[in-house]
Formats: structure tokens, sequence, C-alpha cells
């Protein structure tokens, strides 16, 4: 690891304002991606703000109809919580498929949603149950917060203090996971509710799969919207040539994985509402 | 993707810092260089060698330890994390010379050949007794274990001494069927 100074402060406000001091000082929530990466010397901060002493980021909460996810929670506290099992089952079954135990009671929704890694989790979650991503500074709707391939809307010296998740509406989660990483190869979010006039009934996310990172596959939402069956996605296919290719598969393999995840995904919201 | 070039105060150590915390129901205060890892503190430092690093990347379970009754990998976690914490760690398991339940649950069901995933195993067993309760089936102990790799064993008797551990763990009302 390169050197660097840490701090760990007590308030938000004295967090922020340490970010703000240091051009190249970092936010740490559970460590455990950003750990590793010091380790293996692919980032240098000048300063580490450590997270762990503001307990009140870690709270899970209900209010005015939304779940409301401390950005220091834990995917153990997030999977285990009875709040979010009852209000949002999906999500807290979502959280129990990242990573492992002991990974689950390190790792925190800030740090997954501010890392963006294009095989994470959380971000589907976000992006179809259209989320608000809250920060020291302002609300950030999660389609305008996830900007690419390890990249979001942060600036370097903000800080996610909780997520919204609106309720109303059910969704389920389905991943193919990397048998070696258990990240997702491919991983479907799908929401289905009461929507807005102009709005999608049905909300699809995609992640583990586009080069992009995570994003809405609109051709199934609009199948969907017609007709909710997994039959209406019969020969809808994601364009190979967007998806991950890697050592672990080839676009098309990742493009196919999307497609039966999404139609796994339709037939378990179908079971749940029988 | 190397950060370059590098300039010295990257490679100068930083200011060490002073901290206390709880090893095995010790106390314990250290001066830190603060990119001190937690199992570096534990087996260089205190001496404490029964927690493995068996990968060093966060894949093999075996530097797993418990911070305040959690199980974490000690290999993802700074010193300066789990400053005022209480560790324990596979030293901190039996009671003198009484075998904790787990472990000798892995005595009998001879859940090790080389035992070097065990201490990381036996305390991931134990943190899976306090989240599920003490009686454990066969599909939760394998879908827990994922994060725990055993070369040699090939799971099977370790699922076996977990299950059985976790019910003595539970007292005798537990140990029954
Ligand atoms: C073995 C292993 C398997 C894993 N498997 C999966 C998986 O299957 N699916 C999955 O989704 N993830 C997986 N992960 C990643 C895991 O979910 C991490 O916990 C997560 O990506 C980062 O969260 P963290 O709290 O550990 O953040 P850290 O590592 O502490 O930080 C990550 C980044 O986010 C920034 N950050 C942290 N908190 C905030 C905040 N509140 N505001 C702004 N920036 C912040 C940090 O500065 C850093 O850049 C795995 C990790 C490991 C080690
Ligand atoms: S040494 Fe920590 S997980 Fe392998
Ligand atoms: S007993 Fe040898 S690695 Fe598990």
């Amino acid at each position: 690891m390169f050197a660097f100074t840490y701090h760990r402060p007590d308030t938000l406000a004295e967090a922020v304002a340490l970010l703000q001091a240091r051009e190249e000082a970092k936010p740490l929530a559970g460590g455990q991606t950003l750990i590793a990466t010091l380790k293996q010397r692919l980032a240098a901060p000048s300063d580490l703000v450590d997270l762990g002493a503001l307990p009140a980021l870690r709270a899970i909460a209900r209010e005015d109809g939304r779940l409301v996810l401390g950005a220091m929670a834990r995917h153990a506290d997030v999977e285990a919580s009875p709040l979010v099992r009852e209000s949002l089952p999906a999500l807290a079954a979502l959280a129990g498929l990242i990573g492992d135990p002991a990974v689950r009671n390190r790792g925190t929704l800030g740090g997954a949603i501010a890392n963006n890694d294009p095989s994470a989790d959380y971000p589907a979650a976000c992006l179809a149950l259209d989320a608000t991503i809250v920060t020291d500074r302002r609300e950030i709707p999660a389609a305008d917060f996830f900007t690419g391939l390890f990249e979001t809307a942060l600036e370097p010296d903000e800080i996610v203090v909780k997520v919204l998740f609106p309720l109303g509406g059910e969704g389920a989660y389905e991943k193919f996971r990397n048998p070696a990483s258990r990240y997702a190869m491919a991983g479907v979010f799908i929401w289905r509710g009461e929507a807005l006039s102009g709005e999608s009934p049905v909300r699809v996310a995609v992640t583990g799969a586009g080069q992009g990172g995570v994003f809405r596959w609109s051709e199934a939402e609009a199948a969907l919207a017609a007709h909710f069956s997994p039959t209406a996605l019969a020969g809808l296919v994601l364009s190979a040539d967007e998806m991950i290719e890697d050592i672990h598969g080839s676009g098309a393999y990742r493009a196919h994985l999307a497609g039966a995840m999404a139609r796994r995904a339709v037939a378990r919201l179908m079971t749940a509402g029988a | 993707m190397q950060p370059s070039p590098l300039d010295d105060t990257m490679l100068a150590a930083p200011p060490p810092r002073l901290l206390s915390l709880t090893v095995n129901g010790t106390a314990v205060s250290v001066t830190v260089d603060v990119r001190m890892l937690l199992v570096q503190l534990l087996r260089d430092e205190l001496r404490l060698t029964g927690t493995h690093v068996g990968c060093d990347t966060s894949q093999c379970g075996a530097c797993t330890v418990h911070v305040d009754g959690v199980a974490v990998k000690a290999c993802a976690v700074l010193v300066v994390q789990v400053e005022g914490c209480d560790v324990r760690t596979i030293e901190g398991v039996a009671t003198g010379e009484t075998l904790h339940p787990m472990q000798e649950a892995f005595r009998e069901h001879h859940g090790l050949q080389c035992g070097f995933c065990t201490p990381g195993m036996i305390l991931a067993a134990m943190d899976m007794v306090r989240r599920h309760g003490p009686v454990l089936d066969e599909a939760t102990v394998r879908a827990e274990l994922e994060g725990n790799i055993c070369r040699c064993t090939g799971y099977h008797n370790i699922v076996k001494a977990i299950i059985a551990g976790a019910r003595a763990m539970g007292g005798p009302a537990g140990g029954q069927e």
C-alpha cells in the first residue's frame, strides 16, 4: 500500500470537510473493495476518511412510503432486516447473494453503489426500483447516478448518505453467479407496479452484462408491459456486441444469460403474485 | 495501471497510530502503521499464528476471525478500522484445555485433513450459529461455506461437523433430534 493519512470523523460534516481539504482523499466504508485495491497499489489516496464511526449512516427505516437504507448499512444488515424482508423482499434476497457471509458482514450499500462495478448487484436494484441516492448535498435519481463503468455522478468529495427505495409494486432479482468470484455474470432485477402516466409499469435492469455497466432493457420492458409472462420475452435478445466479453464468457453468452435471468425473474414474480 | 511517477510521499511511512483493542479477552495497546492489516497484527505482532493467510485476496476464508462477534476476513480489514473492538481468533475459542463444541465436532467428525482452512472454518461456523441458530440443515451450511475454501477434505465432513457442532452449541436441548 502507498502511504495515506487515516481519519475517523465522528460527524458527517467533518467527513465532508476532510474530503474537501485534500484532493486525493477518499471515503472508506466496508473496505471490501477499496482495501484490495490499495493492497494492489491500484489506488494511491492521500487520505482515507473512514465512515465507520458514523452510526447514523447505518440506519434502516421506513418513511413516507419509502424504504430508507443508510449508506453504511451492511449487506448482512439488509439481508437480515425484518423491515426490508417485509417491505421489499427481493432487495433482502439480493443482499444475501452478494459475495459470501464474511464479505456481507463488512461490505456496505454506499460502497457498492459508489464503486459501480459493472458486475455488482445493488446498481440493478437501484435502477429497477427507481431509487433516489441522497448525498451530503443533493438527491440523485438512480437513472442519473450510474454513469458508466466504475463511474457515478458523485463528486470526488461527495458522500452517499442514504438510498430511498419507493414502495408499492413488487420486484424480483435473478442472478447467475460467477462460481469463483460470486459477482454476477448476468443479473436481472424486474419491478412491476403502478406507473405514473407516460411511464412503464415494468422496469427491467440488467447488471453483469453490459460494457457500460448496469442498464435498463427497454425492449423487455415494453414486451412485459404488453403481456407480463416469460413467453413475452421469447425472441428478444440483447446485442452481443454491447456485452462484456472476457475469460469468463463471450458477449453472446452474456446476452443469452441476461435473457434467461429475465425470464426467471418474471416467472418468480408470477408465482409470488399467484 | 500503476500510479506513476512515484513520489516519495507515497512510499514514506505515514505517521503511526496508537490504539487499543481487545484480542481474545485481553486488552492490547499497539502503535501501528495505519496500513497494517488485522491479519498482520494478529500473526506478525501478537504471534497468534492460528489465523492463516491462504490467498490474501479475500477469497479463501483462511484468515476469518470475529470482530465484535461477527466473522470477517482479517486480510481485508485494517487494524485502525477495529480500534476499540473485541477481536476473537481461533486461539481464543477453547476454554483452557476444553475445546469449544465446534472444535470438538471437527475433531469428532474428522472435519479436517491438513488443517490449514480449519481455524477459518470454525470461526465461520460459529457465525452461522449466531445468525441461524443451532439447528442447521445441510443446504444452509453448504451455501454459507461459500467464502471458505478447503483444498483437502471435499467438504463432506466439514458440513457434518458444523451441523453437529451447531447443535452442541445450542446446549443439551439443541443436541437432541
Ligand atoms: C470475495 C468478494 C466477493 C464479492 N462479491 C460481490 C458480489 O457478488 N456482488 C456485488 O455486488 N459485490 C460483491 N463484492 C463487493 C462488495 O459488495 C463490496 O462490499 C462493495 O463493492 C464495496 O463496498 P464497501 O463498503 O466494502 O466499500 P469500500 O471498499 O470501502 O469502498 C468502495 C468505494 O466506494 C467509495 N465509497 C464507499 N462508501 C462511500 C460513500 N458512502 N459515499 C461515497 N463513496 C463511498 C470508496 O471511496 C471506494 O472508492 C465482493 C467483494 C469480495 C471481496
Ligand atoms: S487470506 Fe483472507 S480470505 Fe484468503
Ligand atoms: S483441511 Fe486442508 S485445506 Fe482444509
